[in-house]
């Protein structure tokens, strides 16, 4: 029995939630008092570091298919190698192509799935864990009862620990099935760290007036070096590209600091962004609901307030 | 072209969440349900689109109890040719996608539609389980849907971007924001509706590998600290010093 970890790859490049997964996988492993293991897929590059990260054991199952994601084909060659390594317990980064293999996963290994866990399960005797529900406004506590268990992990939710050194990579055999699918593109804005993963984010409404004054917001989040985000009405006039909307019908995002700018605060809005662990808040009226639940609030006209707050950022950057 | 599309009720978005029975159920006294919008908005109407365009049905399901009519209809009002209920109150997502892919077994859908979560359980698990109990190709969050003939593009939301691919039906679809606009019931729909057949459907009990214990409701935030707009720099110093994010 071991704890299985899929070790996500863009482009055949390992991301953060991609560390922090195995970070957590160690930790569950040791609770379980069993090994860590990484699997990744395809060609990839730096595989050694996820023993930093925690995995005791380090595998890679090489094949042009594997080269492009196709759940269907990942699923399968993740159970086989579940399979040959007694893991019981598969752990994924709660991303979009997590997203894309838990449901598959939890049929092929009749295993009972929770997607999106904040912490670490509760062991002793049963299986249960927590995940944000009603998006953002609460917290479950799930149960599963099958043998075998597959959950996915809410990016920020957990945390990037150094628990050891870099390992060796064991390249494995398994049955790669056909592809029924072609991936004629991967487009990812390069250099800024995605959404889901950012620590900062700076986002903004339609307190901004028009497109052609983020000049300001983009200058915050370079000076932080923070991710953007915008409110639904923003994407959807096309202010914004759609990938920056956050709340109920964006992205759900719990970034460490959330700077919310010209945003009134409406609950659907809220309910992507309510777990963040700070939560600024500028706008220029003082009844405005973001406000409830901010952690710092400033009553002022953006125009103003942002420019002011850039130079102080700038200078403390400066002499940090 | 056949497609199929799997509608769930949630929780209206402005709704007070709360719990009873020692927290172990969500408390819907007063609370308003609505079609899940990635379900309503998206999935229903690119299959609406597409079969307007290359002919064929819609059939919409969802699996739950008959309270559940109201939002079927709904679905049928907007221009679903029929729809299936499948009459059970599952608690897992295994459940309720067994239940819908051992409908959809024997009927050949081109497509099947889901939307890319539920916005009260947010699971984003119940279109790759029905993919898996079909064995079929799954595109999650798609955000662009083009179909000709049998064979697709389609784009989907990654993480800062977005993945383009290509498929030939039949496939497994979850509908992400961009796939359509949404489309409001006019009067002749909702009196159409009416006569549109619903299917009830009693299905053999699965038995469900997860179920919640318990809920809980977020800590209270403690009260905004407001800073003085002219004082930047004690923002700068609050966010370093006292909250230590930057
Ligand atoms: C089913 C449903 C789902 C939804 N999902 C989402 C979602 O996922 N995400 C989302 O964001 N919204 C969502 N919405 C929309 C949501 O209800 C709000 O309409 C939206 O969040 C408002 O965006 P906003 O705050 O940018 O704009 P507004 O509500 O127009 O607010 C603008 C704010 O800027 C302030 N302001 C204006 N000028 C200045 C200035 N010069 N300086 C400082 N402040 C200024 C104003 O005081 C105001 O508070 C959803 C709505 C529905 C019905
Ligand atoms: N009870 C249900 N009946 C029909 N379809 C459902 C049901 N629950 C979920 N779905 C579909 O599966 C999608 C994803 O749901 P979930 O995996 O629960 O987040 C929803 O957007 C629906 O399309």
């Amino acid at each position: 029995m071991s704890v299985l970890v899929f070790a996500e790859t863009i482009k055949g490049k390992f991301k953060k939630a991609t560390f922090e997964a195995v970070t957590y996988g160690r930790k569950l492993a040791d609770a379980l008092s069993t090994d860590c293991i990484a699997l990744c897929l395809g060609d990839v590059t730096g595989a050694e570091d996820l023993g930093i990260y925690g995995a005791s054991k380090i595998l890679n199952v090489k094949d042009d298919a594997l080269n492009h994601f196709d759940s269907q084909i990942y699923t399968s060659v993740i159970a086989q190698v579940a399979g040959q390594t007694s893991s019981d317990v598969i752990v994924l980064s709660h991303s979009a192509n997590g997203k894309s293999l838990i449901g598959r996963l939890s049929v092929k290994m009749n295993a009972g799935s929770v997607s999106g866990v904040n912490a670490l399960p509760n062991v002793d005797g049963s299986f249960s864990v927590s995940k944000g529900v009603f998006s953002g406004k609460a917290f479950a506590t799930y149960e599963i009862i099958t043998a075998q268990k597959v959950i996915s992990l809410m990016g920020n939710s957990f945390g990037v620990q150094e628990l050891g050194s870099a390992g060796t990579v064991e390249t494995i055999s398994a049955d790669v099935p056909a592809s029924r699918l072609t991936v004629t593109e991967v487009q990812v804005s390069e250099g800024t760290v995605p959404l889901p993963e950012a620590e900062l984010v700076v986002s903004a409404g339609r307190g901004m007036k028009g497109p052609e004054n983020w000049g300001i917001i983009e200058e915050m989040a370079d000076i932080l070096g923070a991710t953007t985000a915008c409110s639904r009405p923003v994407a959807d006039s096309d202010w914004r590209p759609h990938h920056e909307h956050v709340g109920q019908t964006g992205i759900a995002i719990r970034p460490n600091l959330y700077i919310a700018i010209g945003i009134s605060g409406a609950i659907q809005h809220l309910a992507g962004v309510n777990n963040s662990k700070v939560i600024v808040v500028i706008n220029k009226d003082p009844e405005a609901p973001f406000f409830k639940a901010a952690t710092y609030g400033i009553v002022g006209d953006l125009f103003d307030v942002v420019p002011r707050l850039n130079d102080a950022l700038r200078k403390f950057k400066a002499e940090a | 072209m056949k497609f199929l599309v799997c509608i769930s009720k949630t929780p209206e978005t402005t709704a007070k969440i709360g719990f009873t029975n020692d927290n172990k159920e969500f408390d819907t006294n007063g609370v308003q349900f609505i079609m899940n919008p990635y379900d309503e908005w998206y999935a229903l109407v690119r299959a609406l689109e597409l079969k307007e365009k290359l002919g064929g049905e819609v059939v919409a399901i969802n699996v739950g109890p008959a309270s559940n009519d109201i939002i079927i209809r709904k679905a049928l009002a907007i221009g679903a040719d029929k729809a299936i209920r499948v009459n059970a109150e599952p608690e897992s997502a295994f459940a309720v996608a067994k239940y819908i892919s051992d409908h959809a077994k024997s009927e050949n859908y081109d497509i099947i539609f889901t939307g890319k979560e539920t916005i009260d359980y947010n699971g984003s698990e119940v279109p790759g389980m029905i993919a898996e109990f079909l064995d079929l190709p799954f595109i999650s969050y798609a955000s662009k849907l083009e179909l000709e003939g049998s064979s697709a593009s389609i784009e989907r939301d990654i993480e800062g971007g977005v993945e383009g691919i290509k498929l030939d039906t039949p496939f497994v679809l979850s509908a992400a924001k961009g796939l359509a606009e949404q489309r409001i019931p006019n009067m002749r729909g909702i009196m159409m509706a009416k006569r549109k057949p619903l299917e009830v459907v009693e299905p053999a009990v699965v038995e469900e590998p997860v179920s919640i214990a318990s809920f809980e409701l977020p800590e209270k935030k403690e009260g905004v600290k407001m800073v003085d707009p002219e004082n930047m720099e004690e923002l700068v110093r609050l966010l370093h010093e006292e909250a230590k994010v930057i």
